[in-house]
């Protein structure tokens, strides 16, 4: 287990961690009802200037509103929303220095795409001049300058959602929201975009707030990724401590792969090992909690699949050592993931980099195996 | 090109038949030489010569053109603001009774409206002229123009309207700049519609019109109690004619529209 206090390099962007700082958006005691259905549950939380902060749960978990909420479109029925310490609450979204980018593009299909992207600037009465200039910028910044004269119609899926995102940035907004902004392109492209999201976002310096339901997305662009559940935010934390250190069931599980195992916790050793007792008559595995826990306590060990080594012959000196046959491979190319079932019937998972040919892989389906990982390897859950 | 069966033949020249026959022979008809509109006596233009002369019809027709072109504006102005509220709303207070009862006029009798717009008239002391008209034909083509500019409000997205107020626009600018371009095409079909309602419209015209102003359905059905002359005929063939024109035109631009499109589109998608 990594060392949970924060990393101290200078350089590193974690507002978060500094006392000093001010947030730009502060989220207190929100809550948004629609009817009896209650859509954000008493939320608090602060997002800071130059973040590209995530928003990642399933769907009907209350991100949508959330951003929503940020834009002007919906008022929280209870909390106070605070942006640069000014309750945005009662402000319209046209007098809101916060500009969306829709999932739908939402796109004015009788404006071409510099008239798309000057929209928002001439209902600033800004001089022409300078609102030519400012569309040319924004063309240029996202590679559109051949394509000015189109009509929305008239240019491909990524071209739209780029034309989105340059009206949107136009304003220069204090905060920029993205509403599933990548949801409508192929797998590829949105890899690409996903890089060039990044780079703008540091380019322009704005705050950025995704809205995602991918979480690969969400790992990849974010400086921080709340997951939301039921109108919660169950965890706020980097993207690798959100999948490193978990801090409950349900994150582990929607983040990722996991093997999840429950079992009663036992001290181990001094060193504040534990011992989970997961089956009669099984070897405890060892696990390290996070914070110490007490003899008896109910909980849950989890392991991410490429952390349990894999091996035809027993590993010597290692522990927490399992033995179980492979009944399922599932081969994604680069990796393959293999399933193991022990003897008294349960399934581990086990994920290993295909670092060789097919052909001269070790193993295969119904081949006996041992599985095995360190103590550190894993986290010990209680909620 | 397919060919087709036999009954796909006779089921289609009887359709057209059924429909064409009756126009056919007013046509032909209002060629005809002699006075007698049932025997022919060889072709003549002279009935639309004689047409042309005749002040009433001229009258009729100016009164029926000024009504139409006025309460189908009057009326897609009001059916539209009414189809924005219905559909961009909420749920207010008595949505539903509100939106039950602008459907009404569709399926009231016509003689109802009519008798109900002249007692109101007779009580409010107005009196009978194209005033009269205008407001009863607006009272019953608005609900036409919100039946057609509501079907495309919602089928519009609405996060076009949201993005227009997130990038500073107060809800009228958002309806003047986005809303009305992209929903003008239901609005002037909805327009037309009501324009070709109010052209056509004898009941409720013959109840709210005045000795001071007869539209031209009124008077052509007056003069034909008299017995259908010639003259008629050509009057009806030159209104086939601009319906037919107009029809035509409107039907090759939108076909011409939606090919554009589709070939734009298929070039975007090879960029």
């Amino acid at each position: 287990m990594s060392d949970p206090a924060p990393t101290s390099r200078p350089d590193v962007f974690a507002p978060w961690n500094d006392p000093n700082q001010r947030p730009l958006i502060q989220f207190q005691n929100v809550t948004k009802r629609f009817g009896d259905f209650t859509a954000i549950d008493d939320l608090t939380v602060d997002i800071y200037a130059r973040e590209f902060f995530a928003l990642l749960g399933p769907s009907g978990c209350g991100k949508t509103t959330l951003m929503r909420m940020l834009a002007g479109f919906e008022t929280p029925t209870e909390g106070y929303i605070l942006l640069d310490g000014q309750d945005i609450g009662p402000v319209p979204p046209n007098k809101r220095a916060v500009n969306m980018m829709f999932q739908s593009y939402a796109l004015f299909p009788h404006l071409t795409v510099a008239e798309n992207i000057a929209f928002g600037l001439k209902r600033d009465n800004l001089p022409k001049d300078q609102i030519a200039a400012r569309v040319d910028e924004m063309l240029r910044l996202v590679q559109l300058q051949k394509f000015a004269a189109r009509k929305p119609h008239q240019i491909s899926g990524g071209q739209r959602q780029r034309v989105a995102l340059a009206r949107s940035l136009a304003k220069a907004p204090k905060l920029l929201l993205l509403d599933e902004p990548l949801g409508a392109l192929d797998k590829k492209l949105r890899t690409d975009t996903q890089f060039e999201l990044m780079e703008i976002q540091e380019k322009t310096g704005t705050t950025f707030v995704i809205v995602t339901h991918d979480q690969e997305e969400a790992m990849t662009v974010a400086s921080r990724v709340a997951v939301m559940d039921h109108g919660k935010m169950i965890q706020v934390d980097t993207p690798d401590r959100i999948y490193e250190t978990p801090k409950s069931v349900y994150v582990a599980d929607f983040i990722g792969d996991v093997n999840l195992v429950e079992g009663v916790a036992t001290s181990h050793q001094k060193d504040g090992k534990v011992q989970i007792h997961w089956a009669e008559g099984k070897e405890p595995i060892i696990g390290t909690p996070m914070q110490p826990i007490a003899d008896g306590t109910r909980c849950t060990f989890a392991i991410r699949p490429e952390k349990v080594h894999i091996s035809k012959e027993h590993p010597e000196g290692k522990t927490n050592i399992m033995q179980g046959k492979i009944i399922d491979i599932a081969y994604l190319g680069n990796l393959s993931t293999y399933h193991v079932q022990i003897p008294t019937g349960e399934i581990f998972k086990a994920q290993s980099a295909n670092t060789r040919r097919i052909e001269r892989r070790k193993f295969t389906w119904e081949d006996n195996v041992w599985l095995w990982w360190s103590e550190t390897a894993g986290v010990v859950l209680t909620e | 090109m397919r060919r087709l069966t036999w009954f796909n033949t006779v089921s289609l020249t009887i359709g057209f038949a059924f429909l064409y026959i009756p126009m056919l022979i007013l046509i032909i008809f209002s060629f005809n030489e002699s006075k007698l509109v049932t025997v022919w006596a060889g072709f003549s233009t002279k009935w639309y010569g004689e047409l042309i002369r005749n002040e009433a019809f001229l009258d009729a027709a100016w009164v029926t053109l000024r009504v139409a072109v006025l309460s189908s504006t009057v009326a897609t102005v009001l059916g539209t603001m009414a189809a924005y509220v219905m559909v961009r709303g909420g749920r207010f207070f008595g949505r539903t009774l509100f939106s039950g009862m602008i459907y009404a006029p569709l399926v009231m009798p016509e003689v109802i409206t009519g008798l109900s717009l002249l007692l109101l008239f007779i009580a409010i002391g107005l009196d009978r002229g194209i005033i009269t008209i205008v407001l009863a034909h607006t009272t019953f083509s608005m609900c036409y123009v919100s039946v057609v500019v509501s079907s495309r409000l919602v089928s519009f997205d609405r996060s076009v309207e949201e993005a227009a107020l997130d990038l500073g626009c107060t809800p009228f600018q958002a309806f003047r700049l986005v809303t009305l371009p992209i929903i003008l095409p239901a609005v002037a079909s909805g327009w037309l519609l009501a324009f070709t309602l109010s052209l056509d419209d004898l009941v409720i015209a013959s109840f709210t019109a005045g000795p001071s102003a007869t539209t031209l359905p009124i008077k052509i059905f007056s003069s034909v109690r008299l017995g259908v002359s010639p003259e008629i005929n050509a009057l009806s063939t030159i209104m086939i004619a601009i319906v037919a024109v107009g029809v035509i035109v409107a039907s090759l631009m939108s076909k011409n529209a939606i090919a554009r499109q589709a070939r734009e589109e298929k070039a975007a998608a090879q960029t």
